[in-house]
Parts: C-alpha cells; structure tokens; sequence
C-alpha cells in the first residue's frame, strides 16, 4: 500500500511530462505557446508566471499528503495517536502563505487586465469583426474594404478590431495572435494587437453558437506592408469581368438566373445579403468558414449541398445541371 | 410497494435518491461516453451528427449537476443529516417526500425529450436540450432555437428548482432546530455544518436561477425581450443571472463533499478533525465569497478592465479558505493511524485530485490568463477535476463509509481497491490530457475538429480514459448490488466512528434512536480529555415511540408540475389547468390531512 500510495500522484505528474514532451513534437497551429503578437506574448507570460507558482504549491501540498500517508499508517502495537484538535500559529501561517502567493499572481494579473484592455494606440488599422452564424465578416472602415473568413492585416502594424454580431454570441480566437472576446449583438468589443511576424494563422469561434459551431473557423494572414497593400488594392478593384465566351462567362449567366443572387452579393451582378460577398472569392485559400480548401472539388460538393457538409447550413442544396456546376465554379475561381 | 410510494421516512428516501441519482449518474456517464467515442477521431469522428452531440453535451452537464451529484448529496442529506443531529427525523418529512417526487419527475420530464421527437413531428434524438447547460442567451430565443429543445430544458430545470428549494429549506430548518439536548452549533459533525451552508446557498441561489428561466420562459412564450438585443434586451444580462446562480451552485457541489472528506479522514486517522472550527468557518468564508465572484466565467464577454480586476481579485481570494480546508485535512492525518480503507483511499484521492482542479482555477482566475482558457478544453479538465476529482470522489467515499450504516452492510473492501484504482487511472487518462487539448486551440462544445490541429492524440488518451472510467463505475454498481446477494452484515459502528450515526443500529430502526441521546462533546462516541464516550443506547425504547404514517399528497402534487410543463410544452392551456389544479388539491388535501392515520 506504501508503493501504492506513491503512485497516487506519480500518475498526473508522469502523465505532465509525457504529454508536453510530445506536445512540442509537431505543429500546432492553434496552439496558446507560440505567441506571435503582443497581445499573445503578454498572456503567455502570465500564464507562464502563474502556472510555475502552481507547480511549487503543487508539489508542496502534494508531498505533504504523501508523505502524510506513508509515515501514519496504522500498524500494530503503536499507541494511540495524540487528540491534536488544532494549532493556532500553523493556521495563521498557511492562511497567510496562499495570501502571500497570490499577491505575486494578483499584480501582474491587474496590471495585464489594463495592458490588455483592448485600446490600440492611435493610428491603428480598425477592423469591424461581425460574427454570423457560421462565419466572419471583417470591415475595414477606413481602407473601404471587406473580408470574409480570411483576415489580412499588416505585420508590426497595431490593429484596433472591433467585435459585434449579427445574431447569436460568438467569441473571435486566433490563439497565436491573443485572447478571445466575445461578439455580441448591440454592443461592440474590442481587442488590440501587433502581430510580430507574417504568417498564416488559425483560429475558430470560442463560443457555443449552435449546430456548426465546430465548423466556424477563420484564418488570419499577417503580412508584409507590400503584400497586405497589393491585397487592398485587389479588394478595391472590382470583381474580375470573364472573357466572353469562356467557361467563366457561361458561369456568370449561371450565376445570374440562379438561387445564388438571393443570397450573395457580386459587386455589379447581385446584393444578397444572407451569405458572404462573394466579389473575390477566388482568392480566398478556403471556403465555408475555412472549414475546407478552396478547390474545385469542393466547390462543387459544397454548391450540390452545403448543409450536409456544415450542419444547419442555411444555403440549400442547388440543383444544377453538371454543366451548369462547372461553369459556377470556374466563374467563382476566376473571382480573384 | 405502496409502502415507499407513500414514505415520510428520511432513511427509506435517502435511499430512494440515491438509487434514482445513481441512475442519472449512469445515464450521465453514457452519454459522456459517446461524447468521448464521437472525438476518438478528427474530421467528423464516428459520425455522431452535429445536432446530436450538442443534445448530449448539454444532457451531460444539465444530468451530472442537476439529476446526479446535486440529489447523491442529498441522498446523504436525508439520510445522515438526522441520524447525525440525534433527530427522529427531518423536520418536515411530508415536504423530504414531496422534494424527492419533484426531483424524481423533473428528471424523467428532461429525459423524455430523447424520446419525445415523435410528438413534436421530428425524429427521436432531435428534441432534447441543445443550447448547452448553461443555455447562453440569445441562442436560446425561438429565432434561433425553434424547437421544443430549449422549453425542455427551461421547464425541467424550473421543476427541478422547486425540489431543490423545499429541501434547502427543509434541512435548515432540521439542522437549526432538531439538534439533540447539548449539540451546540460548535459540536455539529463537520458534514452537517457543510450541509447547513450548502442549504444557505441553494435557497439564496436557486431563487436567481428560477427568475432567469422564467424570464427566458416569458422571451420563448409570450414574445417579451428581456434577453433579446433585437428588442432593447441583453443577452448579458442572462449570463450575470445565470452564473450568480451557477457559481455557488459550483459551491452546492463541492462543499457536501468537503464534509464527507472530513468525517472520513478523522475517523480512519483515529484523530479528531485538525482545526474543526476552522474548517467551519472556511466553510463559511467559501459561501459567502462564493456569492462575489460569478463574472470570472464571463472574462471574454468584454466587461471592462474594473470589473475583471474585481472578479479577478475576489475569485483569488477564495483559494485561501480552500487552501487552509486542505491544509487541515493533511493535518488531522499526520500523527495518525491511518487505516487504509476503501472509503480513506477515496479521501485521499478528493485531496490529491482536487488540489489540481483548484490549481488550474487560480490560473483562471487570472482575467488575461484565461482569455487564453475560457471555453477550451482547458476549461474541461479544470471543471472535471473539481467536479469528478472533488465532488463525485468525495460522493464514493461516503458511499463507502456508510453504506453498512444505511443497508446494515459492507461494500467488499477487495472490489471497493480495484473501483478506487481504475477510478484514479481513468480520471487522470480522461481529464489531464484535456489541459493540452485546450492550450493546443482545441474550443470546448464541438463535434468535431480538425485533424491538423494535432489534438487527435490527446484526445484518444481521453477517449480511453473515459472509458476505463466507465469500467470503473461497472464495478461499483457490481460491489452495491453484491450487498443484497452476498449480504456481510455491519454492526452498529463498524470504522469506530465518533458521531451520533454510529450510535444506533445499522441500519437504524424506523425511529433511528430508542432514546435521543444527550451530547457532551464534538466526538460523543470518543474518549476525549473531558468526555467518556456516550453510554449504549438501551436495545429496546423504554416508552413507545409515536412515528408519523405514511402520505400520499407529496407524491400526488409533484404530479401536478410535470403536468403543467407538458402543457407549456405543447402550448395546450388546458392540460396546464389540469396539472395546476391537480397542484393546488394536492396542497389542499396534504394541510388537511389528520395527523393520525
């Protein structure tokens, strides 16, 4: 039982090194411990800082508890243990020794919560986030843009981004580049970062939101200031006009008689207002939410029938003829 | 048969609950373990469809808080509670009865949405509560949530509601005023204090719960907008109201098990508790902090940094009172002599594993921090750490300790090491990889989540470990059946334990004491420095005892609720007339019914 009892907590703390020794073996690209703004740095410290007073405490409480259970246990002819009720000085000193240990996580907890307060200083990028169910939108009010799904912003550039929603509750959370906050309809939030090298980053919505939920991904792509301002200007031009004639051209009229212009807006060809603009979504590296590449593959599975691929989808399955598919997606890929 | 239908006894319903939270525990469990089977796998998993898993996620949380932990606690409420203050009984048992019913029918009512889809013109597995425990305002509204789910969800938890304040009110009123000649407050059993506290935060509580959903009943029915940023409402607001409630209910959960621990670890230490009136009073301390710090789960919503400096700060401070409760306990074992039963071992195991879920808390607590936390699996692991490491570890080794008080017999002390130790492997396989889950950017609540996020690892040790969890809990339900086929019968004080439960016989005769006995100390049954324990009770009562009969009308208006909210369910006024009026004879017959029978 003495052999046994020191397993007790081997069990978590063996299962600790072993997990984060594999944990640092692959990519991760959501992962909290790879911090590339400000923003993220910041809250990696703390929790870094917190976390190892945790690991003493741990490992005090822990080894007071064993060795507790190991040097008392019951054995024959021992007399009968001392009716200790109690002893004033030691709990006078393990009330103040937690209080003391939290005064060292208390202060930079409170001096983070106004670092991290989301205020960007001024001449910062602002990005209005709307959340829908089940994808993002992002206003750039000041550059007269949009964006759906993909983010693109400067590197070493401060972002102001403004969070709300068109519908339910959901919570904007690119690990890597800081916290998540909540996007909620009739108020606004906000949260300010630099993001410290280009890349591409993941996140997802953090926020229970209904069916799709796990399938309301997002991808954030920091850039040089030559390449985020070749993107601007792309967004800016209008959508790109097919050759006449060409497979493209044929999927335009498609495009124009179809379901589609209920819901999408084509600058110059349609103004729905349920789905994402799709001006230039053959750009775009993913589709659905980044729930998928942007391929022609799935293109096609998702025009023939998006709710079977994100649950509670609302674009219906489209009934088009193979030649009529085809010629949607070319047009869609050729909006780049 | 009609016997139990009808019984006021508190022994025969402490039974009922537990068998009934026992029950729910299981279904709990099976539904975690599909959970848990559906995230073996990334990219769509074992097929388990979106609106399915979110059905089982929030009948998971809604079954776990509310139809098992909540009444297995007060399994031992009823049963112990009276044994322990030398009372013949609750002081209302005709509302004991009625709470149990309530729980009872509440609990069916939430299930049957599995079943239920049919009716409603949908599929089984289509109508039950979807939107999460904790139903986040304005996903909850009929724009987004049209079915019957969420109505499932809130008139269930209404239900269950009124059981839980009956009972609050009713074990207060036991505690403070059915406490036997000498039992000051000062020499209570420390699990009777604990669930003194627990009731005070149940009737403060329950009430802020009941308001929210009659408010969301009100947004869902009858077109109102409390909740509703569409209208001038604020779904905020539901979350201030919600988690006032939910986190002393984290505190209604975990404090009962505090007191078992704290029976448990004197009495096979053979030492009295280390700081009795200290532990008391952290007790204390926890509940009333517990009532300050609800916004820490709503550091994402974007509160401003004043307010999640003050949540931040109080949510640190209540890791002092839980601090020195642990410091305690390891100080009632040290100088001991420990016996290393099955009911220790569980013990130990609360301290050991909850030390961890409150180590993770204080990384929470920190506002900045858990920016990083909320909503992740990281989230997951804390809460299963308390609440399973805490709460449910906590629950066994009461069960354990007294069992052969409440059957007049043992649970198998061999079976009991082999629940224990596949219970400790399969916690820590199952929770602990859920903390890098999280920090790897795994969200908590989905169905499913990319393969590229590197998580499928951590999930399947998850997955594994659920399960050897499950094999876990098998045991345990072979080793409580075992007890009535292979009876080994207990005496009346089997561990040597020094409170008024050991004093009768086990299990105690329907009017628990022959006399009540007079209390001299903290530990009657002990030797202390000033008290000689308590003589036996005499074998047999000197004078006859009068011990109330049995009643229908409990029973017969918990019936009137699930009637009603079936009504409300189907929006037929009538039937919601016929549950109410069955209600209101109900109570009439019950305050007219003749003392004797």
């Amino acid at each position: 039982m003495l052999r046994a009892s020191v397993y007790f907590d081997a069990v978590p703390l063996v299962l600790a090194l072993l997990l984060l020794l594999t944990a640092c073996s692959g990519p991760f690209p959501q992962s909290v411990f790879a911090p590339r703004s400000d923003f993220s740095t910041d809250l990696d410290g703390l929790y870094k800082n917190i976390f190892w007073w945790a690991v003493f405490v741990f490992v005090i409480v822990e080894t007071l508890l064993l060795v507790a259970i190991a040097r008392f246990r019951a054995r024959p002819g021992r007399p009968a243990p001392k009716p200790v009720h109690g002893h004033t000085a030691l709990e006078i000193g393990w009330t103040l020794a937690p209080a003391l240990i939290l005064v060292f996580i208390a202060v930079p907890t409170m001096r983070e919560i106004f670092a991290t307060a989301g205020h960007a200083p001024d001449g910062a990028l602002r990005v209005e986030v709307i959340g829908h169910q089940w994808w993002w939108e992002y206003r750039y009010p000041t550059l007269n843009i949009s964006a759906y799904n993909e983010l693109h912003i400067p590197v070493r550039t401060p972002i102001q981004v403004e969070l709300t929603s068109a519908d339910v509750i959901h919570s904007f959370w690119v690990p890597r580049l800081g916290g998540k906050r909540d996007l909620i309809q009739g108020r606004t939030n906000r949260i300010a970062f630099r993001a410290d090298s280009a890349g591409e980053y993941w996140g997802q919505c953090a926020e229970f939101c209904g069916a799709s939920h796990a399938n309301m991904r997002l991808r954030v792509f920091v850039q040089t200031d030559s390449a985020f301002q070749g993107w601007v200007d792309q967004q800016r031009a209008g959508p790109a006009t097919p050759a006449k004639g060409s497979p493209a051209d044929a999927g335009q009229q498609v495009f124009r008689r179809s379901a589609c212009i209920g819901c999408h807006t084509i600058t110059g060809i349609a103004q729905g207002k349920v789905g994402p603009d799709l001006s230039h979504v053959g750009g775009r590296t993913t589709i659905a939410g980044a729930l998928f590449p942007n391929t022609t593959e799935t293109l096609h599975r998702w025009i023939m029938n998006a709710p079977s691929l994100k649950p509670g989808a609302l674009m219906p399955p489209q009934n088009l003829s193979p030649q009529d598919l085809d010629a949607v997606v070319a047009y869609l890929q050729s909006l780049k | 048969m009609k016997s139990w239908l009808t019984t006021t006894d508190h022994k025969r319903i402490g039974l009922l609950y537990f068998w009934t939270a026992f029950g729910f525990f299981l279904i709990g469990g099976l539904e975690a373990l599909i959970i848990r089977a559906q995230l073996v796998r990334p990219d769509g998993g074992l097929g388990v469809s979106a609106e399915t898993f979110n059905q089982l996620f929030t009948m998971h949380g809604t079954t776990m808080v509310f139809l098992a932990l909540m009444p297995l606690s007060a399994a031992f409420f009823n049963y112990i509670i009276p044994l322990q203050i030398g009372a013949r009984d609750v002081a209302f048992p005709r509302l004991n009865a009625f709470s149990y019913w309530v729980f009872l029918l509440g609990g069916l009512f939430l299930n049957a949405s599995f079943i239920a889809g049919p009716l409603f013109g949908a599929d089984r597995l289509s109508v039950a509560p979807d939107a999460g425990w904790f139903g986040y305002a304005n996903l909850t509204s009929r724009q987004y949530s049209p079915g019957p789910n969420v109505d499932f969800w809130l008139l269930g938890l209404q239900i269950l509601g009124i059981a839980s304040l009956a009972a609050g009110f009713n074990f207060v009123v036991t505690i403070l005023n059915m406490r036997a000649p000498g039992l000051r407050m000062l020499r209570l059993p420390p699990f009777t204090w604990m669930t003194l506290i627990t009731q005070f935060l149940v009737i403060t509580a329950f009430p802020v719960i009941t308001v929210a959903l009659v408010l969301l009943m009100f947004d869902r029915f009858f077109g109102t907008h409390f909740f509703l940023p569409s209208g001038g409402g604020d779904p905020i607001l539901w979350q201030h109201l919600f988690w006032m409630f939910g986190h002393p209910e984290v505190y209604i959960l975990i404090l009962p098990a505090m007191g078992i621990v704290s029976e448990v670890l004197p009495t096979f230490s053979k030492k009295p508790l280390f700081g009795y009136t200290v532990v008391v009073y952290s007790g204390v301390v926890i509940a009333f902090l517990g009532w300050s710090v609800w916004s820490h789960h709503m550091f994402s919503s974007g509160l401003g940094p004043i307010a999640d400096s003050v949540f931040a700060g109080t949510t640190m401070l209540i890791a002092i009172p839980t601090g020195v409760k642990i410091f305690n306990w390891i100080g009632t074992l040290w100088g001991g002599q420990i016996r290393f039963t099955t009911s220790l071992l569980f013990a130990v195991g609360f301290i050991a594993m909850f030390i961890i879920g409150g180590l993770s808390g204080v990384t929470h607590a920190s506002a900045p921090s858990d920016l990083q936390q909320t909503d992740t699996y990281y989230v997951v692991a804390h809460i299963h750490y308390v609440l399973f490491g805490g709460t449910v570890l906590g629950l066994f080794a009461g069960m354990y300790y007294w069992w052969p008080k409440m059957t007049g017999r043992f649970l198998s002390e061999p079976l009991g090491k082999v629940h224990f130790w596949l219970t400790m492997i399969g916690m820590n396989l199952a929770f602990f990889p859920m903390h890098l889950s999280g920090l790897l950017g795994m969200p908590r609540r989905i169905y499913t989540y990319a393969a590229d996020l590197g998580v499928a690892r951590f999930n399947q040790i998850s997955t594994i470990g659920a399960f050897v969890i499950g094999i876990a809990t098998l045991v345990f339900l072979w080793n409580l059946l075992r007890t009535r086929w292979r009876p080994v019968d207990a005496p009346n004080n089997p561990w040597g334990g020094a409170t008024l439960e050991w004093a009768t016989s086990s299990p105690p005769p329907v009017y628990n004491f022959t006399v009540i006995p007079t209390v001299e100390s903290r530990m009657p049954l002990w030797q202390t420095e000033r008290h000689a324990p308590m003589a036996p009770l005499p074998e047999r009562p000197p004078a006859p005892i009068h011990v109330p009969g049995g009643s229908w009308w409990p029973m017969m208006t918990a019936v009137g609720l699930p009637v009603m909210a079936i009504g409300a369910l189907s929006h037929l006024i009538p039937v919601v007339l016929a549950g109410a009026a069955v209600l209101m004879v109900g109570i009439y017959r019950w305050a007219f019914e003749p003392f004797e029978t």
